[in-house]
């Protein structure tokens, strides 16, 4: 039977203000999925969004919602969740959202390894304002702000997420959008800060002048650049540099929450246990 | 009315305040001369259950600490001027999304870094506005040890009765000054909390933005059946975006309107030996830390016989326009004391209509001496 979204969806707010043939419905719809195989209540979850086309997800869903200022999502996550640690959280930003503005959010949102799900819709441009270069905009394509081409460096953000100590990092595109809810379920069902790079098209600001004009053009390109984890591994390092590998990227099941921790901080300060030493943790330095 | 006396700092005593009003969530980043507000809170908020957390940045501090409050709790961050310049964008957001926090200012030298260890009041003018737009702030300033503390806590209060941030702005005199401050019992200040407005219908017909035109959105606590959106968008009752003329008019009309037309529940002044004051004598105008030396100096020159009171607004935004008026009105010789240029004078000027009004103005990081204020005004008047 096929899945019923309605429940899950503000109907009246439909249809989205995102383009024809937008990614971001697919991810949505799988992130809906996902939500529905965890069994979370709507009332016990929250999501969180900031700006750019990515920013309007909160309000199409029927879920505790904020909509953020530009780039903040995580820091304000982590104030719901740290004031609601038994609540779901689910942050949705944008490449731009999540690296640029807000790198620095994302970056201690996955050090502190607090439990919040953040999905960051990657379309490799700033679509909602006309094409301007994002972190994730490859070197030498076109955007409006770097119309002679773009000499940025790329970012990796799966490996900035792993690097910042993201308990899970996965990868996925919304071409298979079975694999992508299967991948949020995983990350859902983790305790601890997980993070998802999820490849998605912009044929109409990223594609328009960098000839990939149409939503299949620009998803093959898509498809072209990314491979499983496990046949990335089989490259060479010349071949792996113009690939992103998708799927669990990492699973560190033993690393420590942030809710979890700052509870022993409480437990401290209510005389229930001793302070807290280096011998307290595994690493130390 | 009990009393009950505490020996600590104002910054101290701004974060105990808090905790008493039923704060229940910390989120900051250090910032000299506010960093022990963080230090001590986050002593006393695990204790009673509650969190304080420092954040990567200023920013991230105030986000979180609106993410709590949007999901229900109490909850203050504590900074300075460059941290208030960083936290404006998002305070904007509290405004319009009508999210109620205590932000404290222990304000010290600007513009820049300024003078990070000495004081100034050179951020009065910011907390009027301290984001784009339009809205209304509330802005509370102490001006002692024991205000520190009383001023937090109808802080609080006010936050949730409006909706809205509220600034309560301390000094790096106040907040670092060591001494014994009388504070009210602690069942009188639980006694006094006035929690939020909840909603209590059934979800179906529950419309938190749909509000009289005078009055705060009612928003109730996350995770409590009651599903609506937040957002910095204009929006509709239900929260969601808008572009509709009249409703984007309405909504910013209101978030002016429920402050401006309930100045009165806001008003708070101190008005030190103005009783006798007649048409030849001095008025000073001071706020903060600042009127300590004001009255000090008030009570030299009444031995001098000069007969001198102070004028003292606590809430500094809104302004005492009316009260502001019946003594500018009243009194010729006006005397405006401040740690900044003209800051809260240009304010007094405008609701007094008069541009004759004496200043003593000191913008090098030190707190201003009674012996100053008494020399400017048998000089000047």
């Amino acid at each position: 039977m096929a899945f019923n979204y309605d429940k899950y969806l503000r109907l009246e707010k439909m249809p989205t203000l995102w383009c024809w043939g937008c990614g971001d419905g697919v991810i949505l719809k799988a992130t809906i999925r996902a939500i529905d195989k965890m069994g979370w209540k709507q009332d016990d979850v929250c999501v969180v969004s900031g700006i750019g086309c990515s920013g309007r997800f909160s309000s199409y869903v029927d879920f505790n919602t904020v909509h953020t200022t530009h780039g903040r999502t995580v820091a304000y996550a982590t104030g719901i969740k740290l004031a609601n640690p038994d609540k779901h959280v689910i942050c949705v930003a944008g490449d731009g959202d999540a690296l640029a503005i807000g790198g620095n959010h994302t970056i201690h949102g996955c050090r502190r390894n607090i439990d919040i799900n953040f999905i960051m819709i990657n379309n490799f441009i700033y679509g909602l304002t006309n094409s301007q270069t994002s972190p994730t905009t490859p070197q030498g394509m076109w955007t409006v702000s770097q119309k002679a081409g773009n000499i940025d460096p790329t970012f990796d953000a799966c490996k900035l997420a792993i690097a910042a100590g993201a308990s899970f990092v996965g990868r996925e595109t919304m071409l298979d959008p079975k694999k992508l809810e299967r991948l949020l379920v995983k990350g859902f069902e983790h305790k601890g800060f997980s993070f998802f790079d999820v490849m998605s098209n912009c044929h109409i600001n990223l594609g328009r002048k960098n000839k990939m004009q149409s939503a299949m053009e620009n998803l093959d390109w898509i498809d072209s650049i990314t491979t499983p984890l496990s046949k990335y591994e089989k490259l060479t390092p010349e071949e792996q540099l113009n690939m992103f590998p998708t799927g669990v990227l990492k699973q560190d099941t033993e690393a420590r929450e942030y809710c979890d921790m700052y509870q022993e901080i409480k437990d401290v300060h209510q005389g229930k246990r001793k302070v807290i030493t280096q011998d307290d943790f595994e690493k130390k330095i | 009315m009990a009393i009950r006396e505490i020996i600590s700092t104002g910054n101290n005593l701004s974060a105990i305040a808090a905790v008493d009003a039923g704060c229940e969530f910390f989120g900051g980043y250090p910032l000299t001369p506010s960093s022990e507000v963080m230090h001590t809170i986050s002593d006393l908020l695990p204790k009673v259950g509650g969190v304080a957390i420092q954040m990567e940045d200023e920013i991230a501090g105030i986000c979180c600490v609106i993410g709590a409050a949007m999901s229900g709790k109490r909850a203050l961050t504590a900074t300075s001027g460059p941290g208030m310049s960083l936290k404006a964008e998002n305070l904007g957001l509290a405004q319009m999304a009508e999210t109620p926090l205590v932000c404290v200012n222990v304000m010290r030298g600007g513009p820049s870094t300024g003078l990070p260890t000495r004081v100034s009041q050179g951020d009065v003018l910011q907390a009027k506005n301290p984001s784009h737009g339009d809205y209304k702030s509330i802005t509370l300033c102490a001006g002692s040890l024991a205000e520190c503390y009383t001023e937090v806590v109808r802080a609080f209060n006010l936050a949730d009765r409006f909706m809205q941030p509220v600034i309560v702005l301390t000094d790096e005199t106040l907040g670092h000054m060591h001494g014994k401050a009388e504070l009210p019992t602690l069942e009188e200040v639980k006694a006094g909390i006035v929690p939020r407005k909840k909603f209590e219908g059934v979800p179906e017909e529950y419309f938190p933005y749909e509000c009289e035109g005078d009055q705060p959105a009612v928003l109730n606590p996350m995770f409590e059946g009651y599903r609506y959106h937040f957002t910095g968008l204009h929006h509709d009752k239900n929260g969601f975006p808008t572009e509709e003329i009249n409703t984007c008019r309405d909504l910013i009309q209101r978030l002016e309107d429920k402050v401006e037309l309930h100045r009165d529940e806001l008003e708070l002044n101190e008005e030190f030996m103005c009783d006798d004051l007649g048409e030849n004598d001095v008025l000073i105008i001071a706020y903060g830390s600042v009127s300590l030396a004001a009255k000090e100096a008030i009570r030299h020159l009444r031995k001098d016989g000069i007969k001198a009171g102070l004028f003292r607004p606590i809430t500094l935004w809104p302004s005492p326009a009316e009260r502001i008026k019946h003594f500018t009105d009243k009194i010729k010789n006006v005397l405006c004391v401040e740690l900044n240029i003209k800051q809260y004078t240009a304010e007094i000027e405008r609701v007094s209509s008069r541009l004759d009004l004496e200043g003593l103005y000191k913008v090098n990081g030190r707190a201003i001496s009674p012996h100053e204020i008494v020399a400017k005004v048998k000089e000047v008047f």
